[in-house]
């Protein structure tokens, strides 16, 4: 299982790279938003997927699953989302001051 | 246990998230805002006081110890380091009073200027690598909404190379802490270094330290610095200030952090490809410096030779080249702040940051000028002036680790830095006094007193170093000792 998840982290980085690399701002954003779900797959996977029941002093068995991968996606999805959510503002502001949005037009600048 | 350690973190927080309700009224921004850097700088003086005394402190919060919770670790290192911090925000802050505008001041500038400082300070503490990005996070998004305070064109344009180069190289972070939990099980970093001393640093943990290098590489601008010249030369002057004394000196400590506590076993694959990067990236950096006409170009530039001036003090891994980074990097924090406003200060003044339209600046302003003088000789490390000693320390270090390329190299930056300040000063400050006072674009009422101070702090720094020798050499011993801040944290 943990196997097919790198595989799958694997498929979702190269697709968000390909993104990046195109020129449109929303592609970009979308592109590092695929890269930030295929992090956190990776972070659940470094864990152990299932390795046991729930990590809580009343169960009664001997393996447990690790938390702390669990409790790191959880504030790394958060920090994703608040981040993604102000690049799509700036991007759409950008929109509307540029005309454009084409980050090739966006090369250099007027001082030089 | 010592809960002063959290108290850099949670007092600008706090007064950040307070400011926030009170965000018409500037006079109480201001004030609130001023108390809390100056509570924090005096309690990182308590620290280094506490730290000096009875050795490295820690905080296990929550009281779940270490490795299972978060710690706080203030070493020497890090108390230093957020002094300066807090100096350095301090004149930034005073400065960003009269300069600027009210505009920006009701949005929400004062609790974003307290939250970078949160993330700074919190980075400079933390002992756990996951709260580290977590931090790393809190600065750069308070970064991303100041450096488009003002919604210029400019401004937007660099913005957005700069978020999306740092939202990428915080995914590399990411896969950078994945790959290390998944081979340790651990992410305190003192339970880090035990681990990996346990079992050795085999390929794939070195090439696990490669992607944290290229990541801190990136946030410090170590050879990867393509995004720097532009996004740090459009801010407003505080802003900008702020950002060149503060942003990259976190990447350049978490380097340093990493590399003397963690992955220190192969110094001889990963700080010689260190040390080259540096002499890349000095050498580039002085080429970018020389070849310039715009003055803010040129300062961005001098931030990227420090930044690799100060890594080679790291590659040699003595005491002397360690105690000189720490010593160039404080110097490094108060200077880039001055000279940035100082900077700043000029093209307020004459209306534009072409080295040629502008010219004998000193005659009317007579204070800045050699206030300038004065920081561009400290620059370059003129005997009793603060980067003297870091250069002498770096350079001794690298020579006795028989890297005398790499301090040749440094040394060759230092005649870079001279030209490119002389030029500035040549050509701004001297020469025909083109502009009468009533022609001048600005005033600078009001902004010579934060610059005066950060003048006066850079002076202490230089004729005082007898005062805080003993500190950076503790710091310097400290961080070549792993041993110090493992058994300080499980105890």
């Amino acid at each position: 299982m943990e196997t097919l998840i790198v595989i799958l982290v694997g498929i979702l980085i190269s697709i968000g790279t390909y993104l990046i690399l195109s020129r449109q701002f929303l592609r970009i954003v979308l592109g590092a938003s695929i890269v930030g779900h295929a992090v956190n797959l990776l972070l659940i996977t470094s864990g152990g997927l299932k390795t046991g029941s729930a990590p809580l002093l009343g169960e009664k068995t001997a393996g447990f699953t690790d938390a702390i991968p669990q409790a790191l996606i959880l504030t790394a999805i958060v920090i994703n989302f608040a981040v993604t959510a102000l690049v799509l503002v700036l991007c759409y502001r950008a929109y509307q001051n540029f005309g454009t949005d084409d980050m090739e037009q966006l090369r250099g600048s007027e001082h030089e | 246990m010592n809960n002063l350690l959290i108290t850099p973190v949670v007092i600008p927080l706090l007064t950040g998230m307070v400011l926030i309700i009170f965000q018409r009224n500037i006079q109480l921004q201001r004030v609130l805002s001023l108390i809390a850097l100056i509570v924090t700088s005096v309690i990182s003086v308590l620290l280094m006081n506490q730290i000096k005394n009875d050795g490295i402190q820690t905080l296990q919060l929550g009281g779940w110890e270490a490795p299972f919770g978060i710690s706080f670790v203030g070493d020497m290192f890090s108390a230093l380091l957020l002094l300066a911090t807090s100096i350095v925000s301090i004149g930034c802050l005073i400065y960003a009073f009269s300069s600027i505008g009210r505009k920006q001041e009701k949005l929400y500038f004062y609790p974003l200027f307290l939250f970078l400082i949160t993330g700074v300070n919190g980075s400079f503490l933390t002992g756990d690598l996951f709260n580290l990005y977590v931090f790393f996070e809190v600065f750069l998004v308070a970064s991303y909404v100041l450096i488009t305070m003002g919604g210029d064109k400019r401004q937007l344009q660099e913005s957005l190379k700069y978020i999306f180069t740092n939202i990428i190289s915080s995914a590399f972070f990411l896969i950078g802490v994945a790959y290390l939990y998944s081979m340790t099980g651990t992410l305190n970093l003192a339970h880090l270094s035990i681990r990996i001393s346990e079992v050795g640093q085999d390929g794939l943990i070195t090439t696990v330290a490669f992607l944290f290098l290229i990541v801190f590489a990136l946030k410090a601008g170590l050879l990867l610095f393509f995004w720097l010249p532009g996004s740090y030369s459009v801010p407003p002057t505080a802003i900008a200030g702020i950002f060149a004394a503060l942003l990259t000196k976190v990447g350049i400590y978490a380097m340093i952090r990493m590399f003397t506590l963690i992955f220190y076993h192969e110094p001889q694959i990963t700080h010689l490809f260190i040390g080259i990067l540096a002499a890349v990236t000095m050498v580039l950096g002085g080429i970018g410096a020389i070849g310039y006409w715009d003055l803010r170009k040129i300062l961005t530039y001098n931030v990227v030779i420090s930044v690799g001036f100060i890594m080679a003090g790291l590659v040699s891994m003595t005491p002397a080249g360690m105690t000189g980074s720490i010593y160039y990097l404080i110097h490094d924090m108060l200077i880039k702040a001055l000279v940035f406003l100082i900077g700043g200060t000029v093209i307020h003044i004459a209306g534009t940051s072409d080295l040629k339209q502008i010219s004998g600046l000193i005659r009317h302003h007579p204070r800045l000028g050699w206030m300038f003088f004065i920081a561009a000789l400290s620059m370059v490390g003129i005997p009793p002036l603060s980067g003297f000693l870091g250069k002498v320390f770096i350079t001794k270090g690298t020579f006795e680790s028989g890297y005398f390329w790499l301090g040749g190299i440094g040394l060759l930056a230092s005649l870079f830095i001279l030209y490119s300040m002389i030029k500035i000063f040549m050509n701004a400050f001297w020469g025909e006094t083109i502009l009468s006072e009533e022609e001048e674009k600005g005033t600078t009422k009001g902004l010579l007193l934060p610059i005066a101070l950060l003048t006066v702090g850079s002076l202490t720094l230089g004729f005082g170093a007898e005062g805080i020798a003993g500190h950076v050499a503790q710091a310097a011993e400290e961080l070549l000792n792993p041993s110090l801040y493992i058994s300080a944290v499980f105890d």
